[in-house]
């Protein structure tokens, strides 16, 4: 699996197109400023596929049939994503509008127990609270400069005189000073940008970024994208979106171990023929694993976080697959998956139920939403992957939907400025089933513009509709 | 020769404890810097016999040290007789705990100071042979004349600097005032001795001005300490001399590397006692500086540096400063040698949680600072009649080192006050002190302990 984020102001010139020479400052070209981050011109050409070419004219694959589904409804039920929740790979299901259709999924759940009653004390007693800025708050800094040049004039004239070395690295915040071997300039002693300030992917059908954000000194979040195949070669696509929990140690690292682990599960199930909803399920204990096993490292030589380490390093984990025909998502913790259909007039959807307090909150029938949201304590989360997680309860959900649409797969750092589906449906660009990397850029921005209190992370998986019929070819968009 | 091939100098390690969380607007970075040197030929508190093995030099040998033993012949060393007496034998302890090799001159100070062994100018190497000789010559020591510390310590820079050794070193004893020069020249000795040689400074009864001795020990980075009782000097003198001994390395500096927009507040030894060095500072190019540290064996010191950075937005990071432990090249001509180095770092947050907490040794620290500044003012209200206001800053010293487990210090401020509740810093001062106890506490208020681990 390739991780490599590429960043595209290095690979080549955003003005001409030509490829820079390291090092330097402006295009040799066309004197495009290769330090400003780039603004990619909007026109970019059409990404030719947005769904894979299907398989050969081969039946279509018939996956065992998960216990979990409704057994009269053979494969897998229809189910439209607008309409009806999923259910957790625990059977039960999950909490949302009651429809008719959900029923069956009910019945299918009360042998399993019924639904955790997060009573308030007992989600006091076991929640995690995300490291979050108070949207608020925001407000009275304004927008400020990311590394804004510093105007001590004179001292940078001085700084100017010692030029950096050809070749050396510049300051992105006074542009005058050497980065030394820490990372910081020799002159204004700011950090310098990390490869996970800003990480970009993008595949054949999912493009996810992640970003820093404005408030919080390093991206927490994390991702994992990939493609592959299943056993009838037929493509399944994956994406996996972790957000460190900032109150625990090396959140970091936590989400990660969670994203590569979970990745690369799915990875070696998926093309061995489990059926996805089980390979989700078993991808999220893989990670759980990952991030517990961070707890028993020694902590040794990071009084950076000494005053943290009472904490094991914990994340949220939300992932979503595409294969034959049918959409898995799989969560724990405060991270979601929209549907948003192509036809924006058809209705959009959150396909994930959180594991917040105010999620349980409603569930529990104690608040209406409007009141749990408001709540100080709402965005505290009551699940979440780590060694000191009471009671690892992976949901998975698994959806057939029957037109083309978009499935965004994002932090909270995205979802607290598009909350409701219908929001995320606003903030998401027209042309984002073609152009999937762009959509997901132009989200990133949309959370930015909100503040960018949080890391933000959000993954874009355009989902394209094959016919149903057995044996039938499958056509292309 | 001097030789500083790397296997003879110590490993120096510097650990940096900080919270580098700032809030919003938030511009003071507070950091303690841990410099520990381990691994050098030192004793580590083993007395030295002549075999004790020493990694870096082979059994019983060391860096190439100098002493000049400075000591007191002053009148007033004859009141009581037993002062001078009791001088001599501790001269003699500590020329026994010379080790083999080491160069070392023996002066009479009073009004003019004399090198009494082995004289001319010159120093003597220690054997056998110029150990018996040193004492035969203390034997002639006789009180008489007055005190003029200055000329004994331009003496002893002449003694010291004519020797191509690594580390230098004197060792002053004086029982009084010094009467015989200007406060303003023996400024002037000690700015012109600074960084050229280390030395330790003790005052022998109760007559010696404590801000003079501890002056001394101050500019030329040695210590100072009180011997109220003539008769503890000779394991005192033993004490100062081992430890003379151990001194690996001299000369080392602690080098403050800032950015730009950077103000630095200021710069404290804190362990093992207090010591403002801000004002000592020597640029060293572009935007940093040298601190004196003077020589090392195998110890550990804290420093507190406290930084003000320029404001920057929530989320962003910069490196406040960078410390780092500098030996200057022993020619003198070539790029200093980087010891060690950690990194103090300033981080914007708006998580109230992560920027209100202050780092353990960071608290610890401004206490154990506080405190040595309140025994201070505490005493001088006292000299001065302000009873209400010396009870008031020896209680809040007794509160201090009551909270920080400084038991050293606790014990003494036990002498000079009576403490009612030392959890509250309730006290009351004690009507009758001994001259003696309250000079030692004045003298040891720098003394601080370490945090708790």
């Amino acid at each position: 699996m390739s991780q490599s984020h590429q960043q595209p102001a290095l690979s080549k010139c955003p003005g001409c197109e030509e490829p820079p020479v390291a090092g330097d400052l402006f295009c040799g070209a066309c004197g495009y400023d290769l330090s400003a981050v780039p603004a990619r011109p909007d026109d970019r050409p059409t990404m030719a596929i947005t769904v894979p070419p299907a398989a050969p004219a081969a039946e279509t694959v018939r996956w065992p049939i998960a216990e979990e589904t409704d057994s009269s409804d053979v494969p897998a039920p229809v189910v439209r994503p607008a309409d009806v929740p999923g259910t957790d790979s625990g059977g039960r299901p999950l909490t949302g509008p009651d429809t008719p259709d959900a029923e069956s999924g009910r019945g299918a759940a009360s042998p399993s127990g019924p639904v955790r009653t997060g009573g308030p004390d007992s989600a006091a007693a076991r929640v995690r609270h995300d490291d979050r800025a108070d949207p608020g708050g925001a407000e009275a800094s304004g927008d400020f400069a990311l590394a804004a040049p510093d105007p001590r004039a004179p001292e940078h004239a001085a700084a100017l005189a010692a030029a950096p070395a050809p070749g050396a690295k510049v300051c992105v915040a006074c542009r005058s000073g050497r980065v030394d071997a820490d990372g910081y300039c020799e002159n204004c002693g700011h950090a310098q940008p990390r490869e996970r300030d800003h990480m970009e992917q993008e595949l054949d059908a999912v493009a996810a970024v992640s970003d820093r954000g404005l408030r919080h000194h390093r991206n927490e979040d994390s991702f994992a994208v990939s493609s592959t195949a299943l056993p009838d070669g037929s493509p399944a696509v994956v994406a996996i979106v972790c957000d460190g929990v900032s109150s625990a140690s090396r959140p970091d690292e936590a989400s990660a171990a969670a994203a590569s682990a979970a990745n690369e599960a799915l990875l070696e199930s998926l093309p061995r023929g489990a059926h996805p909803q089980q390979a989700m399920h078993e991808a999220i204990v893989a990670a759980s694993e990952a991030v517990n096993a961070l707890a028993q490292e020694p902590a040794g030589a990071r009084e950076h976080d000494a005053h943290r380490h009472q904490n094991a390093p914990a994340c949220t984990l939300v992932g979503a697959i595409m294969a034959g025909g049918l959409l898995i998502v799989g969560w724990v913790g405060d991270s979601r998956v929209y549907w948003v259909p192509e036809d924006r007039t058809q209705p959009t959807a959150r396909l994930t139920e959180d594991d917040s307090w105010a999620a349980q909150m409603v569930a529990a029938g104690l608040m209406n939403e409007a009141e749990a949201y408001a709540d100080e304590r709402a965005h505290a989360i009551t699940g979440w992957l780590g060694a000191d997680a009471y009671e690892l309860e992976p949901h998975t959900a698994a959806f057939k939907p029957d037109r083309p649409g978009l499935v965004v797969v994002c932090t909270d750092g995205l979802w607290n400025y598009a909350e409701s589906a219908e929001e995320m449906a606003a903030a998401v660009p027209a042309d984002a089933q073609r152009q999937p990397l762009h959509a997901a850029r132009a989200l990133v921005g949309h959370a930015l513009d909100g503040g960018g209190h949080d890391n933000v992370t959000v993954a874009l998986l355009p989902f394209a509709v094959r016919p149903q019929g057995a044996g039938s070819a499958c056509d292309t968009v | 020769m001097a030789n500083f091939s790397k296997s003879n100098v110590p490993q120096f390690s510097v650990e940096v404890y900080q919270n580098e969380f700032l809030p919003e607007g938030g511009r003071e970075v507070n950091a303690i810097v841990t410099v520990t040197s381990t691994g050098g030929g030192t004793t580590g508190g083993i007395p030295l016999a002549g075999s004790t093995p020493s990694p870096a030099y082979g059994p019983g040998q060391g860096p190439d040290a100098a002493v000049v033993l400075m000591v007191d012949c002053s009148g007033s060393m004859d009141y009581p007789p037993t002062k001078m007496r009791n001088a001599r034998d501790a001269t003699a302890a500590a020329i026994d705990a010379l080790r083999e090799g080491t160069r070392f001159a023996v002066v009479a100070g009073t009004h003019v100071a004399k090198d009494v062994y082995p004289g001319n100018g010159r120093l003597a190497v220690a054997d056998q042979q110029t150990r018996a000789q040193a004492k035969d010559a203390l034997r002639k020591l006789s009180a008489g004349g007055g005190t003029a510390i200055g000329t004994w310590l331009r003496l002893a820079d002449r003694l010291l600097g004519a020797a191509e050794v690594d580390i230098r070193h004197g060792i002053l004893l004086t029982d009084g005032r010094n009467e015989h020069e200007a406060p303003e020249d023996l400024r002037a000795a000690l700015d012109s001795c600074a960084g050229r040689f280390t030395c330790d400074a003790r005052g022998v009864g109760t007559d010696w001005e404590v801000k003079e001795v501890t002056g001394i020990a101050a500019a030329l980075l040695g210590t100072a300490d009180i011997v109220a009782d003539p008769a503890g000097l000779a394991a005192d003198f033993t004490r100062m001399m081992e430890n003379a001994m151990g001194k690996e390395v001299a000369d080392v500096a602690l080098r403050l590397w800032t950015p730009v927009g950077v103000e630095i507040r200021f710069v404290k030894q804190v362990a093992p006692t207090v010591a403002d060095l801000t004002g000592r500072r020597t640029e060293a190019g572009p935007r940093a500086g040298d601190y004196p540290t003077g020589s090392w064996g195998d110890e550990s010191r804290d420093y507190h540096v406290c930084v003000l950075v320029p404001e920057a937005g929530i989320g962003q990071e910069m490196l406040a400063a960078r410390v780092s432990l500098i030996l200057p090249d022993p020619s003198g001509a070539g790029a200093p040698q980087t010891l060690s180095q950690g990194l103090v770092r300033a981080v914007w947050t708006d998580d109230m949680v992560a920027s209100t907490s202050i780092n353990p040794q960071v608290a610890h620290y401004t206490g154990q600072a506080e405190l040595a500044q309140v025994i201070q003012q505490g005493l001088d209200a006292r000299k001065s009649g302000d009873f209400d206001g010396a009870t008031a800053k020896l209680g809040r010293a007794v509160q201090l080192a009551s909270a920080s487990g400084n038991q050293d210090t606790a014990k003494l401020l036990s002498k000079v006050v009576d403490v009612v509740d030392a959890a509250t810093g309730t006290v009351r001062l004690k009507a009758k002190v001994a001259e003696a106890d309250e000079m030692t506490l004045e003298t040891r208020s720098t003394k601080t302990v370490r945090v708790k681990k």
